[in-house]
């Protein structure tokens, strides 16, 4: 069993403007990220179940040249509402480490 | 164009973070042409745009701007600064504005000073959506007036073009409201014919000052050279790096496409892009791409909206610790109760929520069972409600079961850990973006006031 957090030696997840979040998955090398850069796992149900995104809004690039994958959402609920708990979205990352990816 | 490359000296990643002398002294030292950053972002929510207050300090704004204005007088080059006072709201450029005037007085500087204004006006707004001049982007759908009408503040994001013609009518200084980041630190390459796709990637990459370097932590700012075919970035720190993968992947930060960044008169796209090392500190960028496109300005608006009130303790309770979802739940539940109970409809459109510091407040998310208890918990209450009044009042009426609650109905009463005598903290209200929308104009400066203040002839214009 393989997750996220075994084949990429850096994650992370940012705001990108106020209606959207992105997270950056730097794959350890070209062997991975051959392999995984296009995983089923860490497609747009993924980002629905974990972060209750409307899978129409999660957008997929890989950056061959960085062996990595760039993934962005659309946010359910605006930055800074009424239920906000993680303003950057910075931490959530975190959940896509154990993401199981084969 | 200017004979050779245009250099630009980006001093930091944004105004009042911290301007090093030194750094400056190297980029005038290269010949940088102008020195550009921005002052704001909306990264850190809408409370800078609704209140048009600053997040920086104004001491860190006045420190740095004033090292830039002594630097940019010194060397006779222009000093510009985009999205003054966090937001670019006109009250944040003129907050701006006032210090730099006040700097202006004491080191003996006059500059002639360019102010421009993109925050809009509600009714020219309405027309321009009634005329469907106002499109929206994805995830909002079209825009309707009672958006524009919660807004306390809307500004439009400028490109190049107001500065543009700032630097041509011989601004020494210039403060703009909200702004791309891009359009302010491109803009002066931009006006020397420098290759366009160049400036705007090599401005993105500048953008957040030393972000692009090796080691962020050396250091504030880079310097970029833009030529006909490509660009040069080097840290302003003869200590740091920038190397191909720093700069390369700068481009993803805060980016939700990592090859296209779509500006207002048109998109960059960097997927051609090809960075190599020129020296062990720089690195040049070829193949970066500029599409002209249909000149859109993208709207932000920020709304004052409900008010919070909260309060917070510590649990070291082991059998609370143990079953921590469970006692969410069952407080959670009680807490709303007691509101209906005690205050019933006068509570109107009310909010309560529990964040466990020390289990899962960063995301409410339910840990794997196996998950071991914690030592401890910090439990934050948030309650909102329609006014500051009443979610103090929800709080005061649930003050004694958040601060006692047994896990166990047949448990003596427990008393939680709280730090703070009155127990309640009125937090103010909440801030949203509200708008994330662009307008069509027909003319780049259509929406965008300029003024002038030349110190030069000890009068305003």
């Amino acid at each position: 069993m393989t997750t996220v957090s075994d084949v990429c030696r850096h994650v992370r997840s940012k705001n990108a403007g106020p209606f959207w979040v992105t997270f950056d998955l730097f794959f350890d090398g070209e062997e991975n990220f051959a392999k995984y850069a296009q995983s089923p796992a860490l497609g747009p149900q993924l980002f629905e179940r974990l972060f209750g995104a409307d899978p129409a809004y999660v957008q997929h690039y890989p950056v061959p040249s960085l062996n990595l994958v760039k993934i962005s959402y659309a946010r359910d609920t605006p930055q800074g509402g009424r239920v906000e708990r993680d303003m950057h979205r910075g931490q959530q990352y975190v959940r896509l480490l154990n993401v199981e990816l084969d | 164009m200017k004979s050779g490359p245009i250099k630009i000296l980006v001093p930091v990643g944004s105004l009042g973070a911290g301007v090093r002398e030194e750094e400056l002294s190297y980029g005038l030292a290269q010949g940088a042409h102008a020195i550009a950053t921005d002052a704001g972002s909306t990264d850190s929510g809408a409370a800078y745009l609704a209140l048009g207050k600053s997040k920086n300090n104004r001491g860190s704004i006045k420190r740095d701007l004033a090292l830039l204005m002594q630097a940019g007088a010194e060397a006779g080059i222009p000093v510009i600064v985009g999205t003054c006072g966090q937001a670019g709201g006109d009250l944040n450029l003129d907050w701006t504005k006032d210090i730099a005037l006040e700097i202006a007085g004491e080191l003996g500087l006059t500059p002639k000073i360019a102010l421009l204004y993109s925050e809009q006006d509600k009714a020219v707004l309405k027309a321009k959506n009634a005329a469907g001049k106002i499109k929206p982007l994805p995830p909002l759908g079209p825009l309707d007036d009672a958006t524009i009408d919660v807004c306390d503040h809307i500004v439009a994001a400028m490109g190049p073009e107001p500065y543009i013609a700032a630097l041509q009518a011989g601004a020494d200084l210039i403060l703009g409201g909200r702004t791309t980041d891009t359009a302010v630190i491109g803009c002066f390459a931009l006006m020397q014919g420098a290759h366009a796709g160049a400036t705007w990637h090599a401005a993105k990459v500048a953008e957040c000052g030393a972000q692009c370097t090796a080691d962020t932590g050396e250091g504030a700012g880079v310097l970029i050279s833009i030529g006909q075919d490509g660009f040069e970035v080097e840290p302003l720190s003869v200590a740091n790096r920038c190397t191909p993968h720093s700069v390369s992947a700068h481009m993803l930060y805060e980016n939700s496409n990592p090859f296209r960044l779509t500006e207002p008169g048109g998109v960059l796209d960097v997927t051609e892009a090809s960075y190599t090392a020129l020296d062990d500190r720089t690195v040049r960028v070829t193949g970066s791409r500029w599409e002209p496109a249909p000149y859109t300005m993208k709207l932000e608006g920020a709304a004052t909206g409900q008010f919070q009130t909260v309060m917070l303790i510590g649990i070291q309770d082991p059998d609370v610790l143990s079953r921590l979802d469970e006692f969410h739940d069952k407080l959670l539940y009680a807490l709303n109760q007691r509101v209906h109970r005690t205050i019933g409809e006068a509570a109107g459109d009310f909010h309560i929520s529990l964040r466990i510091y020390g289990w899962n407040a960063v995301t409410g998310d339910q840990p794997p069972p196996e998950t071991p208890p914690p030592r401890e918990v910090g439990v934050l209450f948030v309650a909102t409600a329609e006014t500051q009044a009443m979610a103090t009042q929800i709080a005061n009426a649930c003050n004694p079961y958040f601060f006692h609650f047994p896990l166990l109905r047949d448990k003596e009463l427990p008393s939680y850990g709280f730090p703070f005598t009155p127990a309640e903290i009125e937090r103010g209200p909440i801030y949203e973006f509200k708008l994330n929308h662009v307008v069509e104009v027909d003319d780049p400066m259509e929406l965008v006031r300029t003024s002038w203040i030349d110190l030069s002839k000890g009068s305003q214009a």
